[in-house]
């Protein structure tokens, strides 16, 4: 009798510690979704994903990537799965209204306000972020990154050889423009295949010339689109395309970017990424090429960032917590930047990980006023910019500053809430 | 006859499968299509409150489709002309009982074993403004700085940045228009022909009063196979242009694509493929009707 | 004398003649030089001084590249064309049988009714596509795919072998029935043995059909995994960097299995091709 009890006993242990093990093996996977595939930004993933490890060595992180267009292919695989009921973990999104409109409107997502208060974080980050990823006063996702958008690069050759210096107001750039045009140099570089290229020219032009508090105004409805302060900057805008290279259309970002690279062009408006392009082709800052805050947006700092969310539903919810949580933490932002060439989305970021230029734009972040980009998802929702685009792609061929400002001020009366 | 019966059930019961799962995947799937079209889907998630043509009329008032119409309709025009003249041109040139007339044919026709993207990415870097056909034109001294695919310009409501698409378009699909010509030519009675030589008429002549006339089917044919070819058109405007500067070289499959699977406006998507079918179908019913009646004749 | 003009004026006619078929040709060829010399230069060789020149030493850096990039992409395209050819060959066969060999009433009406489903432009469909896909699971895979070209292979597949089988002559059939065989023996036994030339016409449509399509592809599979050359193809020429003798060797790569096949048997592609303007 004993013995069976035993035996008995026995067998519910074992069952046990096997229904256990297997519970394990279920809860000990993390799957983190995202299109970092090549380069910098593969580097800076796998370097996060370590920190990870050496904290939670028990659970295995699947990093499920999907490359092509720009994370196009991605972001159609994860509306797949998340239609179909089968989220990941957590998955990269832009922060702001990319995430907000797509998502968190639609119910998707787990608010996660607590993982910033349990580990002290809200004071770690500034408002101008926590405003971006906020919604209804709640927190949805941890932006990893921070990218500046509005960076006016310059071949330093050119400017010298011409004495000329980065223009810091419009009046200025279109002095140095038309000083460069008549050397018959491209004063500006843009590639728009794509248009995003132009649509970030822009949001440039819009803040320097509303400033940071009307060009919020522009996304929540307080600006007009067709006011004349906004057609002011428009006009601007159509100004400044008549100093850029015809070819435009048929390039991309980074095809301007080596124009000034060779000398061909003197100046391309483009986000920090290009630092790590002018890098990658042996160039050095200060001496080949230099840099400053677009015309008149001193003071600024035009962020767009990616960022990691609690899909509702996620499979391993704790995991992903405890992921996220390593993405908020200064250790693993410190080991993302400076792989990716961008700067820690907190501001005690450890400066002696950063290059000069990454160094100076975290003095900036941490001082300026931060506003959100919209060619890069921050600003406002998908549909919006899509629609925006499409707008611009017209302005950028025609320059009908009016028409352009009357189908502007449409679209926004249709997603702008007030 | 019991037999007869028994086999003829059969029969219906083969083909079943397959009229099911073409009722299902093209009539069904176009009535679901339709359904989404005057719905309020708008983002990821599915909506099928009825919404009634709020979609169809929201999306003709934008610019972009006005182009689009703009663009298919010059698009086939000239698709149309350059293809049915080029094609017919070579059948009558290689008619003429030419040495090495299989190598020319093998060349002529050899665009439409290959695939659109790989002819787009050729064409793509033939009319490239920077590395292309400019960069040839000026090392040959001719200083050309065309945008080709990239120039915004327009003629009345006509972009100009088409005609190079046109001009693919038209490499691709020549040879097609060429065979059908010469198995038609090849079908022509010989009495026929040799009853025109014998009345002493010129070459000219009889192509315009003998051979001509006798083709007119096949031109019907091409133009109606071309012509909801033209309506349709995507992979090469994808992969050789994407849609342009203003829309210069967007088509309604283009906008279609791009506004479901990238900017998830499912029911605007809906509305374009519905109004692709509607011209499709325009071109194709009366078609398939009359091939239908002499089938019954046959 | 004047027979003397004539003939050389008959000499000029033939001399323009062949100057008109060789310009022709030239035009035609134009892309695959382009795509021959951009995809056999170095890297460092293809800037815009040289880019229309032959290569100065051959080099197959473009060629490795792509097969590097482009080489798993390749045998999806292959995984996906062989399954779906044969499937829709045998559909298409038996249907065909069908349409032509056994008019129940309304045969004909439903023979429209399946042909219609060529001509549809299937952005029409495509929604209600991928939502049916992701229902069922295949959303984003090869056999996905698979069933995608089976089901709309269908149309012309019939068409073809209808056209064939009724060429042939009604007395075997009825000769048959008279023996007493039934619908599927007289399908093995008198017409299975005569549809070679009909297989070869359909195998070879839908090969190249399949292997070439784009749409279908690019909606379905969005995992660089998953996807056929074509669809990795667009998304190599996409990306950031462009490298033209990558891209115009993975071009001729995706392009080497059609081109082949059109090549070698020619004759027959035609034939699928023709049999698309429903001549009947």
């Amino acid at each position: 009798m004993r013995r069976i009890l035993t035996g008995l006993l026995l067998c519910v242990v074992l069952a046990a510690t096997v229904w256990a093990g297997a519970q394990k093996e279920e809860e000990n996977k993390v799957e983190i979704f995202s299109w970092w595939t090549a380069g910098g930004e593969a580097e800076g993933l796998e370097a996060l994903i370590e920190v990870f490890n050496q904290k939670y060595p028990e659970i295995e992180v699947i990093n499920a990537t999907v490359a092509g267009g720009a994370g196009s292919n991605a972001k159609a695989v994860l509306a797949t799965r998340m239609q179909g009921g089968n989220p990941p973990d957590s998955f990269q999104v832009h922060a702001g209204h990319e995430l907000i409109d797509t998502w968190v409107v639609a119910g998707a997502m787990e608010p996660i306000t607590f993982i910033f208060e349990e580990n002290g974080f809200l004071d770690k980050y500034p408002k101008g972020v926590i405003d971006i990823i906020s919604y209804q006063g709640e927190i949805y996702s941890v932006p990893v990154n921070i990218h500046r958008s509005n960076v006016l690069w310059y071949n330093k050759k050119v400017f010298d050889q011409n004495g000329l210096t980065p223009p810091r107001t419009f009046d200025e750039f279109f002095s140095v423009a038309e000083t460069l045009a008549d050397k018959g140099i491209t004063p500006l570089a843009l590639g728009d295949n794509g248009i995003w290229a132009s649509t970030h020219l822009l949001e440039s032009v819009l803040a320097g010339s509303l400033g940071p508090e009307r060009y919020r105004g522009l996304w929540n409805g307080t600006t007009r689109w067709d006011g004349a302060e906004t057609k002011r900057a428009l006009t601007t805008f159509v100004r400044m395309l008549e100093y850029v290279n015809s070819d435009h259309a048929a390039l991309s970002w980074d095809a301007a970017a080596q124009y000034v690279a060779d000398g061909k062009a003197a100046m391309t408006i483009m986000g920090d990424w290009a630092h790590g392009y002018f890098k990658s082709k042996g160039l050095k800052v200060g001496v080949d090429y230099g840099w400053s805050p677009s015309p008149s947006t001193s003071g600024m700092f035009i962020m767009l960032s990616d960022s990691f969310g609690l899909p509702k539903g996620a499979p391993h919810r704790d995991a992903a917590i405890k992921w996220l949580t390593v993405c908020a933490s200064r250790e693993g932002q410190d080991a993302f930047n400076p792989k990716k060439g961008s700067i820690p989305s907190r501001i005690d970021g450890d400066r002696s990980l950063y290059d000069e230029y990454l160094q100076a734009a975290m003095d900036d972040f941490a001082s300026n006023e931060i506003i959100p980009s919209v060619a890069h998802g921050a600003a406002a929702s998908e549909a919006w910019v899509t629609e925006l685009n499409d707008v611009v792609s017209v302005l950028v061929a025609d320059r009908d500053v009016d028409k352009a400002a009357a189908q502007l001020q449409k679209i926004a009366d249709k997603y702008a809430k007030k | 006859m019991l037999y007869q019966r028994r086999e003829l059930l059969k029969a219906a019961a083969v083909v079943l499968p397959s009229i099911i799962a073409v009722g299902i995947f093209v009539y069904g799937f176009i009535i679901w299509s339709f359904r989404v079209s005057v719905s309020a889907w708008d983002g990821i998630l599915p909506n099928f409150t009825y919404v009634g043509f709020k979609n169809y009329i929201e999306t003709f008032q934008t610019q972009r489709f006005q182009t689009d119409l703009w663009n298919t309709l010059f698009f086939t025009i000239f698709f149309l002309g350059l293809t049915v003249t080029t094609g017919l041109a070579l059948a009558l040139l290689l008619e003429r009982s030419v040495k090495g007339e299989d190598v020319f044919r093998t060349i002529y026709l050899f665009p439409m074993a290959i695939s659109f993207v790989v002819t787009g990415v050729a064409w793509r870097w033939i009319f490239n403004p920077t590395v292309g056909l400019n960069a040839l034109l000026q090392k040959l001294g001719i200083p050309v700085t065309w945008g080709w695919y990239t120039d915004p310009s327009t003629v009345g409501p006509f972009h100009v940045a088409l005609i190079p698409l046109i001009i693919a378009a038209s490499w691709q699909f020549s040879g097609y228009t060429m065979a059908m010509y010469l198995a038609a030519l090849r079908g022509i009675p010989e009495d026929v022909i040799e009853a025109s030589m014998i009345d002493g008429a010129t070459y000219f002549q009889r192509l315009t009063l003998v051979i001509l006339p006798l083709l007119k089917p096949i031109t019907l044919s091409a133009l109606i196979v071309l012509g909801h070819i033209s309506l349709k058109i995507f992979d090469l405007v994808y992969v050789m242009t994407g849609k342009g500067p203003a829309f210069a070289t967007d088509f309604p499959g283009i906008f279609m694509f791009e506004t479901t699977f990238r900017g998830n406006h499912y029911a605007q998507g809906a509305v374009i493929s519905m109004v692709m079918l509607f011209l499709v179908a325009v071109v194709i019913v009366p078609y398939l009707v009359s091939v239908f009646r002499e089938g019954r004749r046959a | 004398m004047r027979a003397e003009y004539a003939l050389r004026q008959k000499a000029a006619a033939r001399i323009a003649l062949y100057l008109v078929l060789v310009v022709g040709a030239v035009f035609f060829l134009v892309p695959v030089y382009v795509l021959l010399a951009t995809s056999l230069k170095s890297f460092t060789e293809v800037n815009i001084q040289n880019m229309w020149s032959l290569p100065r030493t051959v080099s197959l850096e473009g060629f490795a590249k792509a097969l590097e990039k482009l080489g798993p992409n390749f045998v999806n395209s292959v995984l996906l064309t062989v399954p779906a050819t044969i499937l829709s060959a045998f559909l298409g066969s038996i249907n065909g049988y069908i349409f032509a060999k056994w008019r129940f009433p309304g045969a004909n009406l439903l023979f429209a009714f399946v042909l219609f489903g060529m001509f549809i432009p299937y952005q029409s469909i495509l929604i209600p596509l991928v939502q049916f896909l992701s229902r069922i699971r295949l959303y984003g895979t090869l056999p996905g795919l698979i069933l995608t070209h089976v089901v709309y292979g269908i149309p012309i597949t019939t068409l073809i072998f209808r056209n064939y089988y009724t060429e042939i002559p009604g007395s075997l059939i009825e000769a048959a029935q008279i023996d007493g065989l039934g619908l599927f023996r007289i399908y093995r036994h008198i017409l299975l043995p005569l549809s070679a030339p009909a297989f070869v016409v359909v195998v070879i449509w839908q090969m190249t059909s399949i292997w070439n399509e784009f749409l279908f592809a690019v909606t379905i599979t969005q995992n660089p995994r998953v996807q056929p050359i074509t669809v990795a193809l667009q998304n190599l020429a996409g990306s950031q960097i462009v490298e033209w003798n990558v891209q115009m060797a993975g071009a001729l790569l995706a392009a080497l299995p059609p081109l082949l096949v059109y090549l070698l048997l020619g004759k027959y592609f035609i034939r699928g091709l023709l049999a698309g303007s429903v001549k009947q």
